[in-house]
């Protein structure tokens, strides 16, 4: 099958890569940009590992082809982290609350929850739930990612973070 | 789990997108969110030769007001429903059934289109679209052609579009001022298709029912209308026994597969509690 040629832009660097259609987006992103921070859980829709950000949408990067991605601005795990490369508040937060046990969900619950925020700078607990009910986690019980999400909410907005009570 | 190869193609108009359909025959899928078709060809249960992509199409995406009447471009998306002013304000119903389609990265990418041409007779739109009267906008080989919602699904994944045919819009009837609505339904987790739900639109007059749609997702092979569970409760103030007929009567017209959702007569029954809810807050809701 006939290779197509594609650019985008992954975590602002303007990438390109030659792929066959069929290749998913995900693939693309691990194995031609060797960025595995991105995970294949289901690969079924289901889990949200694989969560990216394109041009806005949080999207399941194995659900889509890499040529759709054509022209389009990524950002992936790798990309989330301040500038200086300090922790960006959600990271600080899933580091803080504990927002992780495995960890093999985290950087599709980050990536989630970072489109969230922008969003909905100030979510309720039950818009959290919400908002990340395309991301499963198997160890949490999702206690401690809701509080993580809370606590980079409380960041971002200059706000005291108190936790609730239980 | 890797697709069977396929060529890509992205036509930029309505009339390219036809025309390459038309050409490549039977081995050619369009493609919109790709939320239903990418999952069953990474099962293989979908092997085309050849994607059309509809995401370059111009014109293809949009909610506007036009009179008594919204149209939605077929390559809007869930997510772009609920961000809707319009959406919100006349057709609520919309609103509040998109959020229990599948989960926000789904809604990111899943169409209005999609949804209602592909003919799964889980997709939750169809059953509220032939409740609310709405007409789909076929484009062909032949030309542009409306089929009514009520009369568009055939069979599961079999529908009235015709080889080479996309649905490009989707028009909806605004229902009267303070109408009441209500979409019910029954499922496992977020992002599971229905075991049972029911789309109800009702408006009142002096406590009683003066007109009512009923629409039913996955309780069949296609999604139905109960008229005659509408007709039950017509004049009536809802009170125990009309609900009771109404649920009856749509429990009538029930052939729902036995699947892991439960055999039939768990989800026939489900079916008439979710009818009998959908018009109890239907009713609290109109004006």
């Amino acid at each position: 099958m006939a290779k197509t040629h594609v650019t985008m832009k992954v975590n602002g660097a303007e990438v390109e890569g030659l792929v066959e259609p069929r290749m998913l987006l995900v693939h693309f992103i691990r194995e031609n940009l060797q960025m595995t921070g991105t995970h294949i859980g289901c690969e079924t829709t289901h889990c949200g590992a694989c969560t990216v950000d394109i041009d806005g949408m949080s999207v399941k990067s194995c659900t889509m082809f890499a040529v759709q991605a054509e022209g389009s601005d990524i950002t992936t795990i790798e990309g989330i982290a301040n500038a200086d490369g300090t922790l960006s508040a959600l990271q600080e937060g899933f580091r803080m609350m504990h927002g992780l046990q495995c960890g093999f969900c985290t950087p599709g619950m980050i990536v989630r929850a970072h489109r969230l925020l922008q969003e909905n700078p100030s979510p309720s607990e039950q818009e959290i739930r919400m908002g990340i009910s395309g991301n499963i986690c198997r160890c949490t019980g999702y206690q401690n990612i809701v509080k993580a999400i809370q606590y980079a909410a409380a960041k971002i907005n200059g706000v005291e973070f108190k936790e609730a009570a239980e | 789990m890797i697709p069977g190869s396929f060529s890509y193609h992205r036509p930029a108009t309505v009339a390219d997108a036809v025309k390459l359909l038309a050409d490549l025959g039977d081995e050619a899928r369009p493609l919109a969110g790709g939320h239903s078709l990418v999952p069953m060809m990474k099962l293989r249960l979908a092997t085309p030769a050849h994607l059309v992509d509809l995401h370059g199409v111009a014109g293809l995406k949009g909610i506007k007001r036009d009179g008594n009447k919204v149209t939605i471009g077929a390559m809007t998306t869930q997510h772009e429903l609920l961000a809707s002013d319009e959406i919100a304000k006349s057709l609520p119903i919309l609103h509040e059934t998109a959020l229990l389609i599948a989960d926000p990265q789904v809604r990111y990418r899943g169409t209005i289109g999609g949804n209602v041409a592909n003919g799964d007779p889980g997709n939750d739109m169809p059953a509220l679209m032939m409740a609310l009267g709405a007409t789909y906008q076929l484009h062909g080989p032949n030309g542009a052609r409306e089929v009514a919602a009520g009369e568009f699904y055939q069979g599961a994944y079999f529908t009235a579009l015709e080889p080479g045919e996309i649905l490009t819009l989707v028009t909806v009837p605004v229902p009267a001022a303070g109408h009441g609505y209500a979409y019910e339904k029954l499922k496992r987790k977020v992002g599971d298709y229905a075991t049972a739900a029911a789309a109800v639109v009702v408006t009142m007059a002096g406590g009683k029912v003066a007109a009512c749609s009923i629409g039913l997702t996955n309780l069949h092979e296609t999604p139905l209308l109960a008229a005659d569970a509408a007709k039950a409760v017509i004049g009536t103030s809802l009170d125990a026994a009309s609900l009771k007929k109404a649920a009856q009567a749509a429990e009538a017209i029930m052939s729902p597969a036995a699947d892991a959702r439960g055999p039939v007569e768990y989800r026939k029954h489900v079916g008439g509690v979710m009818v009998t809810r959908a018009l109890q807050r239907a009713a609290q809701r109109a004006k």
